[in-house]
């Protein structure tokens, strides 16, 4: 025992939470910031050049002579359940990658799939994940060409795994990324957040309550193709998926070195999603989104791009959340004027979402 | 609903009275970690007048349950044949070596419940497993932790059990006010703990050491009101306990609640992480429920704790410690992997130690 046996309190002290040198953990998986330490502190290791290290979604390859960039992208697809309300698997696979590649400003052209299957999976629920595959894909204009199927034996896989990578093109000229961000730019997203994390939970009967919420799993390409055409001189383009808001801002805030700051009353949550997060401890700010987009672009274009958001179905509820600014200090970050007139940082996820029990 | 109670013009013209009452420094603790977050989380701190300082409380059971009920947690969850249940948050708490999550990762069946109920379901369905839920808490889970074991008696399920770590509020405001370097001169007291034990027990407290408190709620209208009131109370020399919170609390609290507590839970010591042993500041279960007590059922003995390296913010913000004495200051802890608020914050003391005085 190291624990003193008189009451303390002029010297409270907080054990650090323990680092994972030896395995990976879920928390590697959040999206936060120990997926990130897990990126750079193993992949990067390895794998490091200049393209990579843009940190991006989407890597940009140049063709020699051509003024055209080739741009793919790559993305794992895990879920459970893996219907739920609002998509499934299929749907969240082929939206994600698209969205992934249609990140960069350019056009996504194709798509190719691979399946792990786990012994004992139902083919009818492969047939209807297939079909919702292609219905996403018409929806997003790109064809799967070409794909992969394992079968791993039973309990070795958790019934589907889907992974997909995408294919498109880039104008040369067009240089959208996270580090493109600049002082005074205006902060845009394309609607509500937290939607689909919490349609996802509710899916796994693990609220204890039932609700209406239903995910927003969307292929974005057609929504960001008509906010380029509008406003041309879109910086950023960025979907906040795991981690939320929170940590995808965090990230561009890092890449661009620049201060965001935020206005949380601006900031659209769904009353349902609010409540469903109060009920859990969780913060809709780090819920994730998988049909939502964070445009950063010079104030001047904002309306601009307001309004072409708000006439395709997927951008109605599009509005300004913040802007860019020069840094206060030597750390990028995350800002917010809380509703009731405050200040504070918005920081990254460290490591899993987790309910709070105070 | 509580759309009010979030109000901007509402809170600023509450903080505009606290401005126009206060006349020097007052030390005011939040007891409980769900008002802290509330109050940082809105920014509330910044906004009230810089003699008011909140001192933030030892309320959170999360950060409290003790270093050798950690490490029993995860012995028992690296058993094979158990099923570990457990609030969210407490599996990245550290133990002496290792975590609840690192349990998972090793293959240990740890999960993520929202009550003790539900570990009283998987009980039910996994008949040939022991089922253990982590009971934690302040009184406000006491109620459902309790029922759960009730309802595992009753059905005759004999392989659910609890490790209890339940702790209260009032015998850690004795340790705080009692304690010679006390500098708390008003409390908030917590709402949601109020509104299942009532508010009478702490009317002793507030006269013996001559303390005013308010009963308050966690949103940010409710805390302005409940600093309002302490502010109000201290300014006047008033020792009295006021109920800030009323359309939650009453006097009396929940009697229902309070009539399961007693049936199941009876008082005893308990290690505070980080603070020491409070003397009868714990709940575990009456003699009539041992055969759902964890500790007893899977005897862990021969627990060695070694506490993990620390993180003295807390000491950093009271002027106690300097950040390069902290072991983590700058090679675990940086402003790019901070690991407390001074660290985090760019005004934080450990952050402008980094940039200018790091060797």
């Amino acid at each position: 025992m190291t624990e003193q046996n008189t009451p303390k309190f002029d010297q409270l002290l907080c054990p650090l939470p323990l680092p994972y040198k030896d395995k990976v953990v879920m928390s590697h998986g959040s999206g936060g910031s120990m997926t990130k330490a897990l990126i750079t502190e193993i992949f990067q290791q390895h794998f490091s050049n200049a393209i990579l290290d843009q940190e991006n979604d989407f890597a940009a390859l140049p063709l020699e002579g051509k003024d055209m960039r080739v741009v793919v992208s790559t993305d794992g697809h895990i879920v459970s359940p893996i219907f739920f309300p609002g998509g499934d698997i299929g749907r969240l696979a082929v939206s994600g990658t698209v969205n992934d590649v249609a990140m960069s400003g350019g056009q996504v052209k194709y798509l190719t799939a691979s399946f792990i299957l786990e012994e004992g999976f139902s083919l009818a629920d492969l047939e209807r994940i297939a079909q919702s595959m292609q219905d996403a894909a018409a929806e997003a204009g790109v064809s799967i060409v070409a794909g992969d199927t394992k079968v791993a034996e039973k309990g070795k896989a958790d019934g589907i795994f889907i992974s997909t990578s995408g294919v498109g093109f880039v104008d040369a000229s067009v240089q959208i990324g996270g580090a493109q961000a600049k002082p005074g730019d205006t902060v845009i997203v394309s609607g509500s957040m937290g939607d689909h994390g919490i349609a996802v939970l509710a899916a796994r009967n693990q609220l204890g309550f039932t609700t209406t919420i239903q995910s927003d799993v969307a292929p974005l390409n057609g929504l960001i193709r008509a906010a380029l055409q509008a406003a041309p001189s879109i910086h950023v383009l960025r979907d906040p998926t795991r981690g939320g808001l929170a940590t995808t801002l965090n990230e561009i805030a890092l890449q661009s070195q620049m201060d965001i700051h935020l206005e949380e009353t601006a900031i659209p949550v769904k009353r349902e999603v609010r409540a469903a997060c109060e009920m859990l401890g969780f913060d809709p700010l780090y819920v994730a989104n998988e049909g939502k987009v964070i445009v950063i672009l010079p104030e001047r274009q904002a309306q601009a791009a307001l309004d072409a958001l708000h006439a395709h179905p997927f951008g109605k509820d599009a509005v300004v959340i913040g802007h860019v600014e020069t840094p206060s200090g030597n750390t990028p970050r995350v800002s917010m004027h809380t509703l009731i007139g405050g200040t504070r940082i918005v920081d990254m996820l460290s490591g899993e979402m987790l309910p709070r029990i105070c | 609903m509580l759309d009010r109670f979030r109000d901007k013009d509402l809170v600023q013209g509450a903080l505009a009275e606290i401005r126009k009452i206060t006349t020097r420094p007052w030390a005011i603790m939040e007891i409980c970690g769900g008002q802290t977050h509330a109050i940082m989380q809105y920014g509330l701190n910044d906004l009230l007048p810089k003699q008011i300082e909140l001192i933030h409380g030892p309320g959170c059971p999360v950060c409290v349950t003790s270093l050798e009920l950690v490490d029993k947690a995860i012995a028992i969850a690296s058993r094979e044949n158990v099923i570990f249940t457990s609030y969210g948050d407490m599996l990245r708490v550290p133990g002496s070596q290792q975590d609840l999550f690192s349990v998972k990762a090793a293959g240990g069946d740890v999960r993520v419940v929202y009550s003790a109920i539900e570990a009283v379901r998987i009980a039910e369905k996994n008949p040939d497993k022991e089922v253990v839920f982590f009971g934690i808490g302040f009184e406000t889970t006491a109620p459902a932790n309790a029922i759960s074991v009730v309802k595992a008696k009753r059905q005759g399920i004999r392989n659910y059990s609890m490790l209890v770590s339940h702790v209260c509020v009032p015998p850690a405001m004795h340790a705080i006010l009692g304690s010679p370097n006390n500098r708390v001169q008003g409390f908030l007291a917590a709402g949601h703990v109020c509104a299942v034990m009532g508010y009478e027990d702490y009317k002793p407290i507030a006269q013996q050491y001559g303390v005013p408190m308010a009963v308050t709620g966690f949103e940010p209208l409710d805390l302005t009101l409940g600093i309002l009131d302490t502010v109000r109370m201290l300014e006047k020399g008033e020792v009295k306990i006021v109920n800030s919170y009323s359309r939650a609390v009453t006097r009396e609290g929940n009697r229902i609640a309070q009539q399961i507590i007693a049936d199941v839970f009876e008082p005893c010591d308990r290690q505070w992480r980080g603070i020491g042993l409070i003397p009868m500041s714990g709940w575990k279960l009456k003699s009539d429920y041992v055969d759902y007590d964890a500790e007893l059922k899977f005897q862990v003995q021969d627990i060695q704790t070694k506490e993990s390296e620390v993180c003295i913010s807390g000491q950093i913000l009271q002027g106690l410690k300097k950040p390069n004495q902290c072991p983590a200051f700058g090679t675990l802890c940086t402003p790019q992997n901070p690991l407390g608020a001074t660290m985090v914050s760019s005004e934080g003391a450990c952050s402008a130690y980094y940039r200018y005085a790091r060797d």
